[in-house]
């Protein structure tokens, strides 16, 4: 059982969504602030644009030669004294974390943030097996409060707002005290609850028999493993227990520190706009005999899940992606139905494009969809993959398979029309809602469309187009 | 029935195709390893040393980390205890037991009580070295030894580092070959001598994830001090 899933719901998840008034709070902040710092620092730094070639140029030959760095990988680390564990199935993976676990004899681990663990529903099963992860990055810990799934890959708990935070720290920690004292008053400061949820945590690192973390990279040449975060709950997370789980998947892997510090420049960059995150941690193998602090026993818990499959398929420049997030901030889609809406882990283009793989084409048929093709998240991915390309894909698949309702049919076949043609592509995406509508009312078919007028009318028509253009085509659509 | 190490593998050599048995992809592998050849460098630490240490210090400063230039080692101890006094400190010090914060004159400044050893929860303030530290984006570069506990740079309040001139290099493809070098034995291959932890630290903890909000101090340190020490490099 992984996470909930409920991706053949978009719809009538998409629609509650913009009746949210606290989501279009917190989009506001994701589509603003976080989309224009990644363009000041990136414009801050001359070679970015040619970085970005140089890392996609480092994860093509990564792929091309996967098997051989894997095993690289695996050697290194097994000689630094680390224990790699091969799971094909989240099942798989969720068991071989719960047996080590259980050989510590572990009642509490704490866990740094980790869209793989998310993936393979580890938290679940860790609590139905009496052991009690704690989630310490403070997204996520908020939304463990909350029982919800995360809604952004970077900050899992942005549509939450400071109210319904600190309404779950009450409630959670009623007795919460700071330097002995009761803290005062309700406050809704974020500098105030960042320091309750500092002080709650505190303890619980100390007292965790495991810590769990995920892994940006793996290094080929060093058999290290990598974490990037900001807020340092991940190095504690893995620095005092006995014992360090890190799980990730094999995409991840690189070949050197070289090749590490290139992708960390446009990393960084496009997921929040900073130049390098705080912390960048290399773990390798568990503490040597000498070392004063460091966990006991090191084990890397590598996924596959279905991403071995997607090798030379056109999913393949899928497993190129760094997990940025760039692609959802800049999206007008995921902008107006946040995301929850889209009913798995990976929510936005990058979930668009490879839940249907993951969760299967039936369940996430409407995903692909939730896309106005204005291509800005192909232009910002550093890792340049070719999100509506594959979203496309899918649209065909599921077209072919006949598992599309039939307005939808409609829509690709609009598409299908305008990509063999890719001046009327690059029009906009109000002009191919224009077309939808058009063909939606007087069920025509698509070479009977008024082009020369119809069209050209949308010639000027500036990208990236805004919310409320999907919006209303949403509505239109959903009736 | 397979294990799932070499189902995993089948199906990625499946997916290769008809280059999966070029008997040139082991080699290119072994290649790239062997070599590990820099890709684009930015230009912006390209500088003569003087410039690598001034832009160090206008990045770490445009994140909230104070530096105290200061002469020579001796004056280190000195100005840790003006750092504590100005943020109304106990002067208390979990130290790091490095060989060169060990020969610090610590001892004319009776008042600070030094305790050697790795972070705990009543520690507030830890004092380290640093590996490195790189100019590009006001990165410190610290590694895990049997003398610097990693626990030292993530549990007090307040960080203080103590960094030579000599140690700033540009990048970090600079600083990770220097790690190199000096892991290099007679008789191992630097790789294997690698530590077990590395850390690149980018200014004090921070998060923002409550409405995007940007708060300091959120699991770490709350406040990161360098003491740089002109040591005429
Ligand atoms: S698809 Fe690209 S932009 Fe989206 S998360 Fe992955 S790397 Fe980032």
């Amino acid at each position: 059982m992984s996470m909930e899933v409920t991706a053949q719901n978009f719809e009538a998840n998409a629609a509650k969504a913009l009746r949210d008034p606290n989501l279009r709070k917190a989009m506001g902040i994701i589509s603003g602030p976080m989309a224009s710092r990644r363009v000041e620092t990136a414009r801050e730094l001359p070679e970015f644009e040619a970085l970005r070639d140089e890392g996609v140029k480092i994860k093509n030959h990564v792929l091309q030669h996967i098997d051989l760095y894997l095993e690289k990988f695996e050697q290194q680390l097994t000689a630094r004294g680390g224990k790699l564990h091969w799971c094909r199935t989240p099942r798989e993976a969720r068991e071989t974390v719960l047996a080590l676990c259980r050989s510590r004899d572990a009642k509490i681990v704490t866990k740094g943030k980790s869209m793989v663990t998310e993936e393979i529903g580890l938290n679940d099963f860790l609590l139905e097996h009496g052991i009690t992860p704690v989630e310490t990055d403070l997204g996520e810990y908020i939304i463990q409060l909350a029982h919800e799934p995360p809604s952004h890959i970077i900050g899992p708990a942005l549509h939450k707002t400071r109210e319904q935070i600190a309404d779950l720290f009450e409630e959670h920690h009623p007795d919460y005290e700071l330097n002995g004292k009761k803290a005062g008053t309700r406050s809704t400061e974020p500098q105030v609850l960042v320091t309750e949820a500092r002080s709650v945590l505190r303890d619980t690192y100390f007292r965790a028999d495991v810590g769990i973390t995920g892994a940006n990279f793996l290094i080929a040449e060093t058999g290290a493993t990598v974490i990037v975060t900001n807020e340092g709950n991940g190095d504690l997370t893995q620095s005092l227990p006995k014992m360090h789980i890190a799980v990730s998947s094999i995409e991840k892997v690189i070949p050197t520190l070289e090749d590490l510090s290139t992708i960390l420049r446009v990393l960084a960059r496009s997921a929040t706009g900073q130049e390098m995150s705080c912390y960048t941690t290399l773990s390798c193998g568990p503490k040597r005999a000498e070392d004063i602090d460091g966990p006991e026993e090191f084990h890397v818990v590598l996924v596959d899940n279905g991403r071995s499959e997607m090798l030379g398929t056109a999913l393949q420049p899928l497993l190129r992606c760094i997990r940025c997030g760039a692609c959802m901030n800049n999206c007008p889609v995921y902008h107006s139905v946040g995301g929850h809406a889209y009913g798995w882990v990976y929510p936005g283009p990058i979930g668009a494009a490879l839940d249907p793989h993951m969760i299967g084409l039936e369940t996430a048929r409407h995903l692909p969809n939730a896309s106005t093709f204005c291509g800005k998240c192909e232009e910002v991915c550093p890792m340049r993959i070719p999100l509506p390309d594959i979203m496309r894909h899918w649209r065909e698949l599921a077209h072919e398979q006949q598992i599309t309702p039939p307005l939808q049919r409609w829509g690709i076949e609009a598409w299908a029309f305008a990509a063999k043609h890719p001046w009327l592509y690059r029009l906009g995406a109000r002009v191919a809602i224009a077309a939808l509508k058009l063909l939606g009312k007087d069920k025509g078919r698509i070479a009977s469309l008024p082009l020369a007028s119809g069209w050209t009318d949308g010639r000027d028509f500036p990208a990236p187009q805004s919310a409320d253009t999907f919006m209303s085509q949403y509505k239109k659509r959903s009736h | 029935m397979s294990s799932s190490r070499d189902r995993i593998f089948a199906t990625l050599r499946a997916g290769l195709k008809h280059t999966v048995d070029d008997p040139a992809r082991p080699a290119a592998v072994a290649e790239r390893i062997a070599s590990h050849p820099r890709n684009l460098l930015p230009q912006r630490a390209q500088l003569p040393h003087a410039e690598q240490v001034a832009l160090f210090t206008a990045k770490v400063e445009a994140l909230t980390v104070t530096v105290d230039s200061v002469a020579g080692v001796a004056d280190v101890p000195g100005r840790i205890a003006d750092y504590l006094a100005r943020h109304n400190l106990p002067s208390r010090l979990r130290v790091a037991p490095d060989p060169l914060l060990q020969s610090l004159p610590w001892s004319e400044r009776p008042m600070l009580q030094i305790d050697y050893g790795g972070g705990r929860s009543q520690d507030l303030v830890s004092v380290t070295p640093a590996f490195a530290a790189i100019a590009e984006t006001g990165t410190l570069m610290l590694q895990s030894s049997s003398t610097t506990p990693t626990t030292l740079h993530f549990v007090p309040d307040h960080h203080i580092v103590v960094l030579k001139e000599s140690q700033v290099t540009g990048t970090l493809e600079e600083a990770f070959q220097r790690l190199r070098d000096k892991l290099a034995k007679s008789d191992k291959d630097w790789v294997e001598n690698w530590p077990r932890t590395v850390n690149f630290v980018t200014g004090p903890s921070r998060t923002a994830d409550i409405e995007g909000v940007p708060v300091l101090g959120a699991h770490g340190p709350r406040r990161l001090h360098i003491v740089l020490i002109a040591d005429g490099a």
